[in-house]
């Protein structure tokens, strides 16, 4: 376990309450997902089984049914990621546009492969399967923002600013 | 000619996602006629079959016809659910509806809701749109606030809640079935049809489920008319229709357009070649549709019919641009890897076949091909085909076949060129 002790402190417990209004009562499941990440994102961005199964707890359903849902999409990590991830999208229209390249680029530039965490702990580097931006091709998503149509230059310039 | 002038109808006007830029354009009059005119539900369905609107998600199905079949009296929770898990490689329209004109796309599953008698809604969205969920949020908001959703809309008596939810990155949950898992809490797996999401959908109600762009389209359907809609494109194949146009291109971007309007008008639009390169190939729907080469596309429509009888499909409206100098081994190698990544797991011929295709491309990658690996590739895509619960299988297969079927001569030069087997 780690720095982060209780998923359910008072300010998470709201926003897991607020998600779980969209559902019919006696559907609590449905929120699984969301608590997940609103869990995910409170613990430095990755999951562990312990806070699965408090997940699952909290939502009245078998563990089963939270880790699967854990290890099945891909923005649940469960493994500790860097403060930052960065996913690059490797797809067709990206690879047109020289996705290849800004790979390189980038796993020069961290020292890092697909799946990495720099040393000092600050990027994890994630393959994107196509992003949905494919008219800003080549594109990455750091943390909750699309950075599109990048250039080396432009890759420099967005990770060098990264505190 | 009509340029972004449905869905995108907001595109070039201030603060487009706004409610006030809406409501100037005329937004929410449709519903508020059909709620004060209490417009037989059966009079709008009749309108939308009359419109030949046909999904815009990728199968093209007639929208009028699915709203016909949610059972019209059946009594309890039936539910409208939006599928804006957009995913298919070069596809990127559904996201600028969320971002641009999210109430238009309100307005349209308030209708369906009115339609189908159905008064919750759901809207699946991608989990990587950060940007298009915080605009469809704060449209939904206001939205209720000013009563064009919620309970009793505008004093109506009719209720119709709307709820977004978000995914968590899995290209499956596109498929409707899968997506109606995921809403309830699981993994994405397709399940099987029959029964079909109109008989049993979310938590096995009846469920009526469409496109972002479909629902987005049926505002202004209503308000011109059916006879309207079908004029803007042609017979069957009624409308506008957005194309995500990616890849060699120099103004790569959405374009929404009459449909029929003829590829090399498109081509132009998106700025023309990249670098005054040749045009080799188009993908023309996704990269699940079969590619084709550029005699044939500069030859063809852009509508659902044309690029069927041309032997492709238009699918999303995802046109993926590839000039002289693009590797088709390399291109359908990475299109394989897609494929293989995304499979849900459940179909045994597409969980492993997917990962055999894409398994065998990378050797000829690698060098370590042979050329009987062309046929290898050729027959696993065919033993996919039509043997698992969803489209995935065909969307893997489509690809190999098509590649092979118009550009063999390149897969057997690179194995010749690259192979250190022989």
């Amino acid at each position: 376990m780690n720095d982060f002790k209780n998923p359910f402190s008072k300010e998470i417990l709201k926003q897991c309450e607020n998600w779980l209004k969209k559902f019919p009562t006696e559907k609590k499941r449905s929120a699984v997902i969301e608590i997940l990440k609103i869990v995910q994102k409170e613990n430095n961005g990755y999951l562990n089984e312990e806070l699965i199964a408090k997940v699952a707890d909290y939502l009245k359903i078998s563990k089963i049914f939270a880790y699967e849902v854990a290890t099945f999409y891909s923005m649940f990590d469960l493994n500790r990621v860097g403060k930052y991830k960065i996913y690059l999208c490797m797809s067709i229209s990206c690879m047109l546009c020289g996705s290849d390249e800004i790979y390189d680029y980038i796993k020069n530039k961290l020292n890092i492969d697909f799946n990495k965490t720099t040393s000092d702990g600050k990027f994890t580097l994630k393959k994107a399967e196509c992003l949905a931006s494919c008219g800003g091709a080549p594109v990455m998503l750091i943390d909750e923002k699309y950075y599109e149509d990048l250039t080396k230059n432009k890759i420099d310039s967005i990770i060098d600013k990264l505190e | 000619m009509l340029i972004n002038q449905i869905c995108y109808r907001t595109l070039n006007l201030k603060n487009p996602a706004s409610l006030s830029t809406y409501l100037s354009i005329g937004g929410y009059e449709v519903l508020k006629k059909i709620l004060k005119e209490k417009i037989n539900p059966l009079d709008i369905i009749n309108e939308l079959k009359l419109s030949a609107l046909r999904g815009r998600g990728g199968a093209g199905f007639l929208t009028g016809l699915k709203w016909s079949f949610i059972p019209k009296d059946a009594k309890g929770q039936k539910y409208i659910v939006c599928n804006s898990d957009e995913g298919e490689p070069g596809t990127f329209k559904d996201r600028d509806i969320l971002k641009y004109n999210p109430h238009q796309l309100i307005e349209g599953m308030a209708i369906a809701g009115y339609v189908m008698g159905a008064n919750v809604g759901y809207n699946y969205i991608r989990g990587e749109f950060y940007e298009p969920i915080a605009a469809m949020e704060k449209a939904t908001q206001e939205a209720l606030e000013k009563g064009f959703i919620g309970k009793n809309i505008l004093g109506s008596g009719t209720d119709f809640m709307l709820h977004n939810f978000y995914g968590a990155g899995a290209y499956i949950c596109g498929e409707e079935t899968a997506l109606m898992d995921s809403l309830e809490g699981k993994k994405g797996q397709p399940r099987f049809k029959p029964p079909f999401p109109a008989n049993f959908g979310v938590y096995g109600k009846p469920t009526n489920i469409n496109n972002t762009e479909t629902y987005a389209t049926v505002p202004m359907i209503i308000e011109k008319g059916g006879k309207w809609h079908l004029d803007l494109g042609k017979p069957n194949n009624g409308g506008c229709k957005i194309f995500s146009v990616s890849g060699h291109v120099n103004k790569p971007g959405n374009y929404e357009i009459p449909l029929g309007t003829p590829f090399k008008k498109l081509l132009e639009l998106a700025g023309g070649m990249k670098k005054e390169k040749t045009l080799k190939a188009v993908i023309p729907g996704g990269s699940s549709a079969p590619i084709l080469p550029a005699e044939v596309m500069y030859n063809i429509n852009m509508d659902y019919d044309s690029i069927k009888n041309a032997g492709s499909m238009l699918g999303s409206g995802a046109v993926i641009i590839l000039d002289e100098d693009t590797c088709m081994v390399k291109a359908l190698h990475r299109i394989a890897h897609f494929y293989a990544d995304e499979s849900c797991g459940q179909c045994s011929p597409c969980r492993e076949g997917t990962s055999w295709m894409y398994k065998i491309l990378d050797r000829i990658i690698m060098g370590k091909g042979t050329l009987s690996d062309i046929d290898l590739l050729d027959s696993v895509a065919f033993n996919i085909c039509g043997r698992t619960i969803c489209a995935l299988g065909d969307a893997a297969a489509m690809p190999v076949q098509s590649f092979i079927k118009y550009f063999r001569n390149e897969f057997e030069t690179y194995i010749k060129t690259n192979s250190n087997n022989s």
